[in-house]
């Protein structure tokens, strides 16, 4: 049956986050595809950056952390838009 | 979902796995629509037996397409259909079935409503019982109605109503949107392509070009309805449909049809579009190494209309709809919003492309009441 969509989470960045266990990832030579399995929502992860720290966001005690960790400053920002939009579509979610 | 131009353009060059992945599941169907995009009916006797389905289900999950759309004929008519749903859903393969209805009873529902990652399509055509009967025959709108009432009854929540748009529906739209808000459903709108069947009747039943219009305003305003990025020729009228807004074929989107043939889209069910077969040595292998599919995923010419200011935005329309109708891939969309294809099949010589296989019944279908 279609599931009810999860309610989207405030992205905050101090908190800790993951990609959601309703999540499959697929790497595409753009970055990656990912889809949520209960909302249906598919989305696309535009750049290898974004794709890799996704992947490893549940290593670090805060989003922010994580972030820190990408040296170029632009790549950050960019990254840091990415995540809010990701929060918003229930593919990373908090824990 | 808009999606922007860099990453459309390096969807064009084609994905590791499709997105869109079709799957018609048997030939064999209860109803015989005009406009069978698959000219259904009977069954194949060369049909992948459920030993060879579940390896394809196994394939798919480890290629990671997320979801497969199933169709047919009418899937639900294969015996081991429930099995093989329930099979692809315990791999995380989610599925999108599409049924005619007439076979989805309490009993059934209740079934489906228990399964995650599960969607359900039920296709009507009208309305009212008039209109979809004139296209999907005698008693095929109140089965499809029988089939949403329960549905509801067994709590499945929001399953599709799917639509094809035709020249005599496209009045209907609010209609159809009241019906699906009746159900709390949703509303999907596709293209009738002159594919299988459909080249009988697209020529009568296609939307005139101010049915375009008008099609493309009510989408506009409802981003909500689905449209399996159906109507991306319309996109030349202004600001673009949501949607990939291109022609998937090959590259995003593809047919595995029920004997194992993969086919670059549901649409073109024909030897030129032909990619190769499952049972040789897997899907994986005909999606990335086909020749067909690297011809389509190389940069094109769009032909006749690259000189058009409109060229970005419907990327010269539907290559299934061009085949069928007779025109060169090259030439414009044959319902190109500024009448270019409409000049286009005024040219045309030779004959109509016929579709690969038949699997029509030789007798009339009537549907019995239960």
């Amino acid at each position: 049956m279609a599931a009810p969509a999860p309610a989207p989470t405030d992205f905050d960045g101090s908190g800790a986050w993951c990609l959601s266990s309703d999540v499959s990832l697929r790497d595409e030579s753009f970055g990656a595809l990912a889809y949520h399995h209960g909302n249906r929502r598919l989305v696309f992860l535009k750049s290898a950056d974004l794709v890799a720290l996704v992947r490893r966001l549940d290593q670090f005690a805060s989003a922010d952390e994580a972030l820190d960790s990408l040296d170029d400053a632009r790549t950050r920002a960019g990254c840091r838009r990415a995540l809010r939009a990701l929060a918003d579509a229930g593919i990373i979610r908090g824990r | 979902m808009a999606v922007d131009s860099p990453l459309r353009d390096r969807f064009e060059l084609g994905l590791a796995a499709p997105i869109c992945l079709t799957w018609e599941l048997t030939y064999a169907c209860n109803l015989a629509c005009v406009h069978c995009l698959s000219s259904s009916g009977r069954r194949d006797p060369g049909e992948l037996t459920t030993g060879e389905a579940r390896a394809l289900i196994d394939e798919i999950a480890s290629m990671k397409i997320f979801y497969v759309n199933v169709g047919g004929g009418e899937p639900t008519i294969r015996r081991d259909f429930y099995d093989l749903v329930e099979y692809a859903v315990e791999r995380h393969v989610g599925v999108k079935f599409s049924t005619n209805g007439t076979r989805i009873d309490a009993s059934a529902a209740r079934r489906l409503a228990a399964m995650d990652y599960l969607d359900i399509q039920v296709s009507v055509d009208g309305a009212d019982e008039a209109t979809n009967d004139s296209v999907r025959g005698t008693g095929s709108f109140t089965a499809a109605r029988r089939a949403m009432d329960e549905l509801a009854a067994a709590s499945f929540g929001a399953f599709k109503i799917s639509v094809v748009v035709t020249r005599e529906n496209v009045s209907q739209l609010d209609d159809f949107a009241a019906l699906a808000d009746h159900y709390g459903a949703q509303l999907r709108l596709t293209r009738l392509r002159p594919s299988g069947r459909g080249a009988d009747v697209w020529s009568t039943l296609h939307p005139t070009r101010e049915q375009g219009r008008e099609l493309y305003r009510w989408l506009r305003e409802r981003p909500e309805v689905l449209t399996g990025d159906s109507f991306f020729h319309l996109s030349a009228l202004g600001s673009p449909l949501e949607g990939l807004n291109l022609c998937g074929a090959g590259r995003v989107v593809c047919l595995i049809d029920p004997v194992g043939d993969v086919y670059a889209c549901p649409f073109v069910i024909h030897d030129e579009f032909l990619a190769g077969n499952v049972r040789d040595a897997g899907f994986g292998v005909v999606w990335r190494d086909s020749e067909l599919f690297a011809t389509l995923r190389a940069p094109g010419s769009g032909g006749a209309c690259t000189s058009c200011g409109s060229y970005d935005a419907c990327r010269g329309g539907c290559m299934a709809a061009k085949f069928f109708t007779g025109l060169e891939l090259t030439d414009p969309d044959p319902e190109c919003v500024f009448g270019h294809g409409e000049a286009a099949l005024a040219r045309r010589d030779g004959a109509v492309p016929a579709p690969r296989a038949d699997h029509s019944r030789r007798v009339p279908v009537t549907l019995s009441a239960r």
